[in-house]
């Protein structure tokens, strides 16, 4: 999600059907992105947490301006590994877990997890989401529609929705205090954290943190930072002496970034528009074609019916007129016979009168 | 035709049909004052319900009769089925129309729909593309469309003109039902932990396509099965041909749930996904693969061979169902498979749902009982 990228793609979605292309060249072009460099982070080392809920207190007054409603929270009021898996709202932008790992209670700390490339801004049909270069990624209230498909494409469950508000619903998330950073300040719950389990700074410092840490004691940790590499590695970070599963995060994220795993299909649009023209004009072209030779072969079944007609009369005008030629030509015998017996019966009178006169 | 007796407007189904639109406005004035927790279920977890599963998701697909049979009679000459076109565009762009009222009252803020078009465009999104394909293919279809209105109207030269589109708008129409149709399924593309491996696959927009393609014609089956009950005295089409056709589009139905069954059983190999059969999720799986994919395609390639129309005609109803809980397995029923909490819609929600069907069947009513859809105009004859 680099600037030049996107400001390219801006300039290149300006027309209607150059929109498409660009969304295709995008999706064929993702290649993998390290992310900005000296971007922040965040630590949460599980193993430190008390699950006092200091972060939650914090994050809620820092953020006081920007929430219709604070959630109240009480530090100290632990939360229980029975206690029904709480999520982040628009209320509490972080919340801290309990997990039961055999007869131990493991805290976790929940929010938006910063991805390096996150799916939320890949899935934002109007490209209300900024990774910014110091890390965090920005939602622009003014230019969201209202889908709730980044809440729904998050893995981590990290965005929530305004569902109360019927005029203005925005979509809610960790800012990773942003506005602070710029001030040179660190983030609400880092600064709040007693135990030092909230660890702020330079993405790659806290990698090098975290590996110092699972070095010095291997028997703490589970040998993984969490963040480091899933769907291409996220600025939060998490470390923890069980498997993450156990508390929460699951296992099997694949380090593709899911914007390469989900738009890759977009490649597909060009070719459809450039290739169905062709395709379909040919299938019309084969109807088009066996309809002409159905209608030609009908056309010859005539004529060629036609010429035998037309032949059958023929031989029978033939015959007919043979037939009239012969019954002429009786008639014509007959007639010749009738004069001659006439002929010889006027004679014989002839020669009995003449005989009778003498 | 027959002005007199048809056009009463106190009769049972004009009754039922404003008792359930008058709930709804009432729904949708709480929605749009209240916002969507006062007449959904959404939550943070599910944020998209009924209202995208049914309206949108199943809308655009049961829809997809439109440039199914329009393709199959102008650009591959199956002539025969000609007087099933008109009733399928029509179906088609109301369902379309529907679609987009149902996603109007699911965004958040709905004033903001040509955002992504004049404001700021995320071409990144599936979601876009969907968006983009959607809004113009419903243009394609309102073109599709005009003829049974100017033929009405008598507006002969206007009618030439968009007969002379014919065929290259049943073109561009094909290319944006490809596009958006499986689109729908690349929305999930980017949620392979969200969504459960068996309903997951990278190639789901395929599976979107393809099950689309099943869905449309069924549609068309079970629309012209109820058109030709309710508008007899409309149809010139003699109940032979009807049954002809319907015996063909079975042929055709069978094919399509055949390629799609082929789709899916070889999804569940190239993931090696087979182990997930025996667990709860895939009993539930494979009710929707035999049940509904599997068991219609028989049923179709029976009634085709024995002449059964009205097996057909019930297959058809029970494929338009199948696909319809394929959407909702994959917009919320396996979506959040691994959570603990549940989506089920509100009453409001259905009813909203309810009442796009029911607003959808008065238009197509009115306009069928107007307008040469059943009939060919007899000034038209054999024209288009």
């Amino acid at each position: 999600m680099s600037v030049s990228r996107r400001k390219f793609l801006q300039g290149m979605a300006a027309g209607g059907a150059t929109v498409l292309t660009a969304g295709a060249a995008k999706a064929s072009s993702i290649k993998h992105f390290d992310g900005h460099p000296g971007r922040f982070g965040l630590l949460h080392d599980t193993t430190l947490c008390v699950g006092c809920r200091s972060c939650e207190k914090a994050c809620g007054e820092v953020n006081a301006d920007s929430l219709k409603q604070v959630a109240a929270v009480t530090v100290g009021d632990k939360p229980k590994v029975d206690d029904k898996k709480r999520r982040v709202t628009p209320d509490s932008l972080t919340v801290v877990n309990a997990y039961a790992v055999g007869d131990k209670v493991v805290y976790r700390k929940h929010q938006c997890m910063h991805c390096n490339e996150p799916c939320c801004a890949s899935v934002c049909l109007v490209h209300a989401f900024e990774k910014t270069p110091e890390g965090p990624v920005l939602y622009d209230p003014d230019m969201c529609m209202g889908c709730r498909y980044c809440v729904t494409a998050c893995p981590y469950y990290a965005l929530s929705y305004e569902y109360d508000d019927p005029v203005t619903p925005r979509v809610m998330r960790c800012t990773m205090c942003l506005p602070r950073i710029r001030e040179g300040k660190n983030p609400g719950c880092a600064d709040a954290c007693p135990t030092g389990a909230i660890t702020f700074g330079k993405r790659e410092d806290l990698i090098e943190v975290a590996r110092a840490r699972l070095k010095k004691s291997p028997d703490d940790y589970v040998d993984h930072i969490f963040g480091e590499h899933e769907f291409g590695g996220t600025s939060w970070l998490t470390l923890a002496g069980t498997s993450f599963p156990n508390v929460g995060l699951a296992d099997g994220y694949t380090h593709t970034s899911l914007p390469e795993i989900g738009t890759g299909f977009l490649s597909v649009v060009p070719l459809v528009i450039t290739i169905y023209p062709g395709l379909l004009a040919g299938f019309y072209a084969f109807s088009k074609r066996a309809e002409r030779i159905g209608e030609e072969k009908a056309k010859a079944a005539v004529v060629e019916t036609l010429m035998q007609a037309d032949e059958e009369t023929k031989a029978k005008l033939a015959a007919a007129a043979k037939r009239a030629t012969k019954d002429k030509e009786q008639a014509i015998a007959a007639a010749v016979k009738k004069a001659l017996v006439e002929a010889e019966k006027k004679a014989a009178q002839a020669a009995a009168k003449e005989g009778a006169s003498s | 035709m027959s002005d007199h007796t048809e056009h009463r407007w106190v009769t049972p189904f004009n009754a039922v049909a404003a008792m359930i639109m008058g709930v709804a406005a009432v729904i949708l004035f709480l929605r749009f004052t209240q916002g969507l927790s006062a007449t959904t279920n959404l939550t943070h977890d599910y944020p998209w319900g009924l209202w995208i599963g049914f309206d949108v998701m199943s809308g655009v697909a049961l829809a997809a009769g439109g440039f199914t049979m329009s393709a199959a009679v102008y650009l591959f000459g199956m002539k025969e089925y000609k007087p099933v076109v008109r009733p399928a565009l029509l179906t088609a762009f109301l369902g379309y129309s529907l679609v987009v009222v149902g996603l109007l009252v699911d965004l958040g803020r709905p004033w903001r729909l040509p955002f992504p078009f004049f404001r700021q465009a995320g071409p990144t999104s599936a979601l876009f593309e969907v968006a983009l394909c959607v809004g113009l293919y419903l243009n394609v279809l309102f073109i599709e469309s005009t003829p049974l209105a100017l033929e009405w109207l008598g507006f002969k030269k206007l009618r030439k003109i968009v007969a002379s589109l014919t065929i290259a708008l049943t073109v561009f129409g094909v290319i944006l039902s490809t596009m958006h149709q499986s689109s729908l399924g690349a929305l999930f593309a980017i949620t392979p932990t969200k969504l459960h491996p068996l309903w997951y696959s990278e190639h789901i927009p395929v599976h979107f396509f393809v099950s689309a393609v099943a869905a449309g014609i069924s549609m068309v089956l079970v629309e012209s099965a109820l058109s030709h009950k309710v508008f007899h005295h409309l149809a010139e089409t003699p109940p032979e041909q009807m049954d002809k056709i319907t015996i063909g589009l079975a042929k055709g139905g069978a094919v399509v749930l055949a390629t799609y069954f082929a789709i899916k059983v070889v999804d569940l190999s190239l993931g090696d996904k087979w182990h997930y059969l025996g667990t709860g999720w895939g009993a539930w799986y494979l009710v929707e693969l035999l049940g509904f994919v599997g068991l219609p395609c028989i049923l179709y390639l029976i009634g085709f061979r024995e002449r059964m129309p009205r097996l057909i005609r019930w297959t058809a109803l029970w494929t338009v169902i199948g696909i319809m809980l394929n959407r909702f397995n994959v917009s919320f029923i396996a979506f959040n498979w691994q959570l603990e909490t549940r989506y089920v819609p509100h009453w409001m929600e259905i009813w909203v749902s309810v009442a796009l069907v029911t607003g959808g069947i008065v238009v197509f009513r009115w306009i069928a009982s107007r307008m040469p859809v059943l009939y060919e105009h007899p000034e038209y004859k054999g024209m288009h």
